[in-house]
């Protein structure tokens, strides 16, 4: 589903990915862990070219895609993303957001899109708050509601770049419920987060970073109770 | 009583008279604002832009604009370019209100999309928007409500710089009080006429944006 080879990125001088290769495969949920500025985010946005790599390639479901891509929208399209802060767009109601791709990027009839827009906010327990703006939401429901805007597209692989850490601790269980559900349901799933519940429970694989490289992987349960790499033992001690 | 030098009883008696050159004035500015809003914001894009050839030609026109007095601007259009083409005077007074308007809309549109969140642009990429797309649907209603109380704002000073047009001979409220004042030997009188016209056109223009403001607000309430 996603192929990753010889990644690199620089902010300036600041050397943030280093010689990334990566393979998710199909119905796979990665986890990727790590302390801030270790690169997670920065990969995750490199693979929806919300930034670019000066070296390396990305291959989104067998197709390479790069900065000058005359179709980089529509490889976007197949990528969902769901942000740390939401980003929902506040001057639309929850509904609003949910169709907006559906409408003007699929084009689809707006009913249409009206009744899979219902059927999303159901999906997410929301259907009560269709007609309001996200001003009126609580943390865990806007991300909810990210997450149906997202889905709206039906994408091929669903990014999560942290998505629950803006959250109070009392809502990020109703956002994790809803990220277990289309983990079941087999969605391909990249996730950077350091929720060890959740990736123990629905992870098939868990990525350490550190200062721009994957360190070391394995399956959650393994990486977690029996770390080989010194940095990651040291990490993983830091965030229990 | 006291012998005043003025008839102040010839205020509401002239009042009405001034309606036509308060429709002019009106006009100038309604036309004006319009110019000044699309001049603003291919102007306000164009200064956003990272290409140097697009950024700079923006650059230089607020540079320019805002560097000079609209009453020289004005003076250019009417008089300056009569060799070039030979401008109407109401025409003239809307291009150069407009133009010189456009340079400061310009910046309050830039401002105000330069204060939506990054994020916002990112989430409407990653549904497969087009940059332009993102622009158009996601940052551009949002950056416009931000900019309304600066644009009520500028409106007005909009309205009142109409009464320039009066050194081209646009026969707006202002050229009409001094013609008035000279034929009357009321000058002081006609003056204050004019000044109630432009403060009722402020007060209506300002409850207006005020009104503009709360609708543009339903989005933020909370409960």
């Amino acid at each position: 589903m996603i192929k990753i080879r010889g990644l690199n990125k620089w902010f300036g001088d600041l050397h943030v990915l280093k010689d990334i290769d990566l393979d998710v495969i199909e119905k796979e949920v990665v986890v990727v862990i790590g302390a801030s500025g270790s690169g997670k985010s920065t990969l995750l946005r490199c693979i929806n070219f919300l930034e670019f790599a000066q070296k390396g390639k990305v291959f989104i479901d067998g197709k390479e895609t790069d900065r000058n891509s005359r179709s980089l929208h529509l490889v976007r399209a197949e990528v969902g993303m769901v942000f740390q802060h939401f980003n929902l767009f506040p001057h639309r109601t929850v509904m609003g957001n949910v169709i907006e791709g559906l409408t003007q990027v699929k084009k689809i009839p707006y009913t249409q899109a009206l009744s899979q827009g219902t059927e999303l906010l159901a999906k997410v327990g929301l259907s009560e708050k269709a007609d309001v703006y996200p001003a009126m939401l609580s943390g865990g429901q806007k991300q909810r509601v990210a997450i149906a805007r997202a889905l709206a597209m039906k994408p091929k692989i669903m990014l999560f770049d942290e998505p629950t850490s803006s959250l109070d601790p009392e809502l990020v269980g109703e956002v994790l419920q809803v990220m277990k559900t289309l983990a079941n349901e087999g969605m391909t799933m990249m996730v950077v987060s350091h929720e060890m519940g959740f990736a123990r429970e629905v992870g098939d694989r868990m990525i350490y970073m550190d200062e721009g490289r994957i360190v070391e992987e394995g399956a959650p349960k393994e990486l977690y109770s029996n770390p080989k790499n010194e940095r990651t033992k040291a990490f993983l001690g830091q965030i229990i | 009583m006291f012998d005043l030098p003025w008839d102040f009883t010839a205020i509401p008696r002239f009042f009405p008279g001034f309606y036509v050159a308060a429709l002019l004035t009106l006009q100038i500015t309604f036309f004006g604002i319009l110019v000044g809003l699309v001049f603003g914001l291919v102007t306000g894009l164009m200064r956003l832009s990272t290409n140097k050839l697009i950024n700079t030609p923006a650059k230089f026109y607020i540079w320019v604009i805002r560097g000079t007095p609209l009453l020289l601007q004005l003076m250019i259009i009417y008089y300056g370019l009569i060799d070039l083409v030979s401008i109407d005077r109401m025409p003239a007074a809307i291009i150069g209100l407009g133009v010189h308007n456009g340079a400061y809309i310009a910046e309050i549109f830039r401002g105000a999309i330069q204060s939506v969140e990054r994020g916002q642009r990112e989430a409407a990429l990653s549904l497969g928007m087009t940059p332009s797309q993102a622009m158009r649907r996601v940052i551009l209603p949002q950056a416009f409500k931000r900019s309304v109380p600066a644009l009520g704002n500028q409106f007005i000073i909009a309205l009142k710089d109409s009464s320039l047009a009066s050194a081209i001979a646009v026969r707006e409220l202002l050229l009409r009080a001094r013609q008035m004042g000279s034929a009357t030997l009321m000058m002081l009188e006609m003056l204050m006429i004019v000044g109630i016209y432009y403060l009722i056109m402020t007060t209506v223009l300002t409850f207006l944006v005020g009104r503009v403001e709360k609708r543009l607000q339903v989005s933020d309430y909370r409960d």
